[in-house]
Parts: C-alpha cells; sequence; structure tokens
C-alpha cells in the first residue's frame, strides 16, 4: 500500500505581521513550522504504516525552505520525502496550489491513500485537500475523527461535520483529511536527526509536471483576486456573574443558547 | 492564648472599614473558605474580610491586634499544607481584591503588585514589554502573594531560581497595623537583617504583605522542551547531575514514571505522545536565537543519550510543548483523582540524593503496603510524592499515612534534605517540621514570630507553633 501525506509549511507562530501595501504575509526572519494539522495528518499515515507496512511519503509545495518540514518528518517516521518548488508556483491560490499538487501526485504515481490535514494555520480555507482529489478523480472524505477499519480495498471512517457524526465507507484510490486528535502525533527524535543527517528527498519543478504549461500555476494559474488582506479585529469584553452554582449553570447555559453556541 | 470571638460590635466595626459588600458572616461564607486544596483541616472563619487596600489592611490588623482577634491571610487557596486555613476561626483576610498591577518599571526592570494578582496576569502583563517573571510555580491561579507566603518554586528553579530570588521589596502591614517598607528597587542591599527575606516563607505568620516589587528579567524568546524516554527511573535521575551540569542549563529537569502520565492521560482525556518508556525525563531550555538554542538542546540531548536515555524527543513548537506541559500541569489532579483521599510529602533533598530517595519510596510502598506515587523537579531535588488512600478504612489509613511519612521525612533527613521544597509547613507538617529542624532551631523561629507578632494574632498555629 502506498500513501502520499501532504504537508504546508506555515508561520512558526500566531503573531503574523502584514504588509498593508502589498496585503502579503510578512515572512522575513521569521519562524516557519510543519502546519499544526498536517501532523495529524502525517501521524495517521504512519499508524497505518505501522499496522499494514504501507510505504509513506511526503509532499510539500513551497519555496525552496519547505525542505525543512520534509526533514522534520523524516525525524518522525520512516518516510521518503518530494518537494515541489518553482519559483512559477508563486502567488498560488486554493486551485491552483491543488492542481499543482495534483499534477505532483500522478508524477510520483497515485498512491492508494492520500491524507491531508484538515485545513492549514495560515490560509485556513480547508478547501486543498477536497480540490486535490477533485482533480485526481477519487473520492474524498473530509475532517476524518476515526478510522474504523481498513483493508487492502479501502476503509470505514467517521468523519466530524456540523451537527452530525458521519460513518462512510470509502474505496482506494482516495483521499481523506483528518481531524486533530485522530491520534496524537508523536514527537521528533533526536536520534533519527542523527542517524538521517542529510538524507535526500526528490526535488521537483514545473518543467517535471506533465502539463508544463505555467499559465496554469501560480498567480497566472489563479482565479482568486485578493483586494485586501487584514489581520481580524479582536473584540473581548468580558462579565463577572456572582451568584449560587445552580443560578450561576442556568445562566451560563441560557447566555451560551441564546448566543447559538449550543 | 484565649481569642476574642467575634460579635456584632466587631463585624459593625469591620463593616466600617470595608463596607458591606466586603464583609461576609456565617452563611455569606462559601465552604471553600473553610479549607485549601490539599491539607485535610477544616475551619471555618468566624468572618471573613475582603480588605481594598493597604490603610484597609492596616486599619483591621489594628483592631484585631487591640482586641486580640485572630487573622489569617488567604489567596486563592491554592495551598497544600493548610496555610490559609483559619484554625483558630476569627478574621479570614481575604486578599484577592488587591488585585491591582501598580506599576511596570522599565528602567529598573521591576513591577509592583497587590497580593492579590494572579501568577497567570503577571506572566500575561509582562510578556508584550519581552520582560518575563521567571519564577514559575505550577499553579498558575495562585496569587503573588501566596506564592510569597510558600516562597514557591516551579518548573524553571534549575535556571532561574524560586520566588524568593525575584522579590525585591515588600509593603508590609505588621500585627499591630502598622505599614512598613521592607527594602525596595535596589539591585542589592546590605543594610542589617534582610526581614523582607524572612517575611517571605512565612506563610502569612509574620507580617501582611499587600505590596510586592519583582524583580523581571528579559524574556528568552526561544524555548524548546525534551521529553527524554528512560528505560528505567533510576537510570534517569541518576543522569540529572550531569544534566545539571550543562553549560547552556536547562530551565528545568522534571522526572514523571508512565503509571502518573496514564492518569494524566485518563484525567485530561487526551493522548500524550509518548508513553513506551517506565520512566522520563522533561528538561526545558530557553535562549534568544535559533542557533543558539539548536546547539544547547543538541548538547543536551548527547548527554541524554551518554547517561543512558533511549531516545530524546524534541518539543520545539508551542503545540508540542503545550500537549506535554498540559499533562505535566495535571498531575497532582490526576493522581488525586486516581484515589479516594491523598497526602503529599514535598521533600527537598541535595540534587545527586533523588534517585536513593525515590528508591526508597518504592520499597515503603511495600514496607508499608500502601499506594505511593511520585513526580518532581529533579533538577531541584524536590519531590512531590503522593500516598493514597484507595480503599483503606479511616484507621488503616491514619496508621499506614503516619508510618510512611515519618520513614520518608528520617530518611530525607539523613539525606541532607529538608522537610518542604515549595509548598511550605503550614498547619499540616509541623510535627516534621519540629522533628527535622531540632529544639533550638525552632526556638529561635519562635522567637522570631514572638518579635513580630507578640499577641500571636497573625495565623496562629502554623509552622512552629
Amino acid at each position: 500500500m502506498n500513501i502520499i501525506v501532504c504537508i504546508k509549511q506555515v508561520p512558526g507562530t500566531s503573531d503574523v505581521k502584514i504588509d498593508e501595501k502589498t496585503g502579503s504575509l510578512i515572512r522575513d526572519g521569521m519562524d516557519a513550522k510543519m502546519n499544526p494539522y498536517d501532523l495529524y495528518a502525517l501521524e495517521t499515515a504512519l499508524q497505518i504504516g505501522q499496522e499494514t507496512e504501507a510505504h509513506v511519503t511526503v509532499l510539500s509545495m513551497g519555496p525552496p525552505q519547505v525542505k525543512e518540514i520534509i526533514q522534520e518528518a523524516f525525524l518522525m517516521g520512516d518516510v521518503d520525502g518530494v518537494i515541489l518548488t518553482d519559483r512559477r508556483l508563486a502567488g498560488a491560490d486554493c486551485l491552483a496550489t491543488s492542481y499543482a499538487i495534483s499534477q505532483c501526485i500522478q508524477k510520483i504515481g497515485l498512491p492508494d491513500l492520500i491524507i491531508c490535514g484538515k485545513q492549514t494555520t495560515d490560509g485556513d480555507t480547508a478547501q486543498v485537500g477536497a480540490e486535490i482529489a477533485e482533480f485526481l478523480h477519487i473520492p474524498h472524505i473530509t475532517n476524518v475523527l476515526k478510522i474504523e477499519e481498513m483493508n487492502a480495498n479501502g476503509m470505514i471512517v467517521e468523519a466530524d461535520l456540523p451537527g452530525m457524526l458521519q460513518r462512510s465507507e470509502i474505496r482506494f484510490p482516495a483521499l481523506i483529511t483528518v481531524e486533530k486528535d485522530i491520534y496524537q502525533p508523536r514527537l521528533p527524535s533526536f536520534t533519527r536527526k542523527k542517524r538521517l543527517a542529510g538524507q535526500p528527498m526528490q526535488v521537483f519543478s514545473v518543467q517535471d509536471l506533465a502539463d508544463h504549461d505555467e499559465n496554469h500555476y501560480g498567480l497566472n494559474g489563479s482565479p482568486t483576486q485578493v483586494m485586501r488582506i487584514f489581520p481580524p479585529e479582536t473584540d473581548t469584553t468580558s462579565e463577572v456573574w456572582e451568584g449560587s452554582s445552580q443560578d450561576l449553570a442556568e445562566k451560563l447555559f441560557c447566555a451560551l443558547q441564546e448566543r447559538k453556541f449550543i | 492564648m484565649s481569642y476574642k470571638k467575634i460579635d456584632a460590635a466587631d463585624v459593625a466595626a469591620l463593616l466600617s472599614i470595608c463596607g458591606r459588600e466586603h464583609v461576609k458572616t456565617r452563611d455569606e461564607i462559601s465552604e471553600d473558605y473553610s479549607h485549601d486544596e490539599l491539607a485535610g483541616v477544616r475551619v471555618f472563619p468566624e468572618v471573613m474580610v475582603e480588605p481594598l487596600s493597604t490603610a484597609q489592611v492596616s486599619a483591621i490588623m489594628k483592631y484585631a491586634f487591640d482586641r486580640c482577634i485572630p487573622v489569617t491571610p488567604r489567596g486563592q487557596g491554592t495551598g497544600l499544607v493548610g496555610g490559609a486555613v483559619p484554625v483558630q476561626a476569627g478574621i479570614l483576610l481575604n486578599l484577592c481584591q488587591m488585585n491591582r498591577i501598580l506599576e511596570l518599571d522599565e528602567a529598573t526592570m521591576m513591577l509592583t503588585v497587590e497580593p492579590g494578582v494572579l501568577l497567570m496576569d503577571i506572566y500575561k502583563y509582562v510578556e508584550p514589554f519581552g520582560l518575563s517573571y521567571p519564577a514559575d510555580p505550577g499553579e498558575k491561579s495562585a496569587t503573588i502573594g501566596g506564592n510569597i507566603s510558600t516562597n514557591a518554586g516551579g518548573m524553571r528553579a534549575v535556571k532561574y531560581g524560586v520566588t524568593r530570588d525575584y522579590v525585591k521589596g515588600l509593603e508590609v502591614v505588621l500585627a499591630d497595623g502598622t505599614v512598613l517598607m521592607l527594602s525596595g528597587k535596589n539591585a542589592k542591599n546590605s543594610s542589617g537583617y534582610s526581614l523582607k527575606d524572612l517575611v517571605i516563607g512565612s506563610e502569612g505568620t509574620l507580617a501582611v504583605v499587600t505590596k510586592a516589587i519583582l524583580r523581571l528579567v528579559p524574556a528568552p524568546s526561544r524555548v524548546v522542551s525534551l521529553l527524554v524516554p528512560f528505560q528505567d527511573l533510576n537510570t534517569a535521575i541518576s543522569a540529572v547531575p550531569q544534566l545539571a551540569k550543562l553549560k547552556a542549563m536547562p530551565t528545568s529537569i522534571e522526572f514523571m514514571e508512565r503509571e502518573v502520565i496514564l492518569a494524566a492521560e485518563e484525567y485530561l482525556g487526551k493522548k500524550f505522545p509518548d508513553k513506551s518508556a517506565p520512566a522520563y525525563l522533561l528538561l526545558t531550555l530557553d535562549g534568544s536565537s535559533k542557533s543558539e538554542l539548536d546547539s544547547a538542546y543538541s548538547a543536551a540531548a548527547e548527554r541524554c543519550l551518554e547517561c543512558g536515555a533511549l531516545d530524546v524527543l524534541i518539543a520545539d513548537t508551542e503545540e508540542r510543548r503545550e500537549v506535554i506541559w498540559t499533562a505535566r500541569g495535571a498531575f497532582l489532579e490526576a493522581i488525586k483523582a486516581s484515589t479516594t483521599e491523598m497526602d503529599e510529602c514535598d521533600v527537598v533533598v541535595p540534587r545527586n540524593a533523588v534517585a536513593e530517595l525515590v528508591e526508597f519510596t518504592r520499597q515503603l510502598q511495600r514496607d508499608v503496603d500502601i499506594r505511593i506515587m511520585s513526580f518532581g523537579h529533579a533538577g531541584d531535588g524536590n519531590l512531590h510524592i503522593y500516598v493514597l488512600r484507595d480503599a483503606l478504612s479511616e484507621e488503616e489509613w491514619r496508621e499506614k499515612l503516619n508510618a510512611a511519612f515519618e520513614r520518608l521525612y528520617a530518611r530525607a533527613k539523613e539525606l541532607g534534605g529538608q522537610v518542604s521544597g515549595e509548598h511550605g509547613i503550614g498547619f499540616a507538617k509541623r510535627s516534621f517540621l519540629a522533628d527535622s529542624l531540632g529544639e533550638k532551631t525552632m526556638d529561635l523561629m519562635r522567637g522570631i514570630k514572638q518579635v513580630f507578632d507578640p499577641r500571636n494574632i497573625l495565623n496562629p498555629n502554623k509552622i512552629c507553633q
């Protein structure tokens, strides 16, 4: 069995600065890390790998420094690494990103299973996973919370959808995006770091893809136009209530209900 | 010493000092104020007052002093030894409403706060200034006043020390209501006895702290934690003296065993990232640049492997650290939830004696036939050892607990240790302190108490009484 895990490098902190003029993230001097949700995707693949001896490949698209998160994946488990990097991919929206990744997956060879995190902490769109599946003409299930059963042909999973849990069967080849806490991600290992220093990874550019028309990638291939990008406004108000536990619980319940949280 | 009972006239006087909103009697006093987080002792105060200012505290103390009414200062009540329980009833002086941060002096890097400010609020307040209050007790919802009262320690003591190391000045109210400033914003002080340092750790028995001047340090910009699995606890703890010698000193070196981790998983309903090994050390290192921190943690990791570690797992992001430290922070509550009742021993021994003491607790568990769990600050030699009641009858429990504690404290003393590393003596550990320190030292302590509090109204029956 072959699994590809799609991972992304994101800013290392949630305190991101935005250039108000250009509307882009100020990445200079900023720490980067693997998208926290992708850690769950990688752990899911490693868990399946332990059960079935599946071969796991991690794939990331981005500037050359994305090799850092591939190396990080090497410290977590036995995986191969592929990066797709090319200046012509810069400025890609969700659609152009998922098209490029789907092309790269075809270049590697369509696996039985593709696993993505449910979203990233920078773009937060949660669209790329599903769009990759569409480009590859394979079925997908998002927000997978639990893998109930699995065999060589497919799997039965539980997905956390708004307002309900959905249990479904999906046949391979397929793509799933996984929820936080499906498995607790393992930590990178220092002994692996010592052993695997310099482990090679494959590097692809647009030229290597079956469709190497640069108009289909990056800013050129992106129908989305960003008018303005700005940090969300935050507004915190607090109220202090006093009373008996019973009254306070009642009041809290009503307040949450009123605001449609429950 | 016989104390005056609170009557209607006393309540009226306290009302005139603090106002109706801030004086509570009988049924108005929640059960929470009769105990702390652990110690078995439960006593309701006759009246609880919530002063808002030093002047009010002074007026309350003067009133109580003149009439010989006992006064017990209290913060959030997160103590573990009954220090804030009003065992002689009287007035409970709840300082939680005095919770203003008064000044951040960036020139001297000192923060002036009232005693009711919560530890977590101090961290949050100084962070945007690129500063840090390095003392790091586990209970972040405790008040700074409570921390000062017990000289609280915590997770970063290996590198940064404990509360006392960061308290530069204290405004205190004496038993008779006199307001004094002890020391201040000076970087050093060689001017007579350090009364400020006497008040720190005195658990509200010498004076009431109404303001504290805290020293801050530039915040390290980067932190990494290492979770280090070992084949057994002895190998893990034996590595600690070697790790403490590292050039880039860890801020913390904690130890934990698998059974405590499993209890925390159960309690939190969250999985821990690794539980393949029977024992772990948890190290944290800090630094100001990525390269500095990378080389610091690599050196620490190499040292761990030389000392027999099975691997070294790297928690280099906020999410990864949070998973581990959330579990670490829940150990006390998790152990508490795993049994019917428990008591704690917070001994501190020289760093190189920790392994021996832990081995002793294992033997003790077998000898006394009672469940014992422990974790703690391996780098400081400060262990938190919990004796668990489980299904024992009250009589068996008391008997076994006493037997276990007597032997534990005696062994700690033989190893050059002290009764409490950071939780204090309060009400619950007085007899062990007396046994450990001996009559002459206890007399000196009682003499100091007598000078500060001649009528013995401040938190009576604690520490040395």
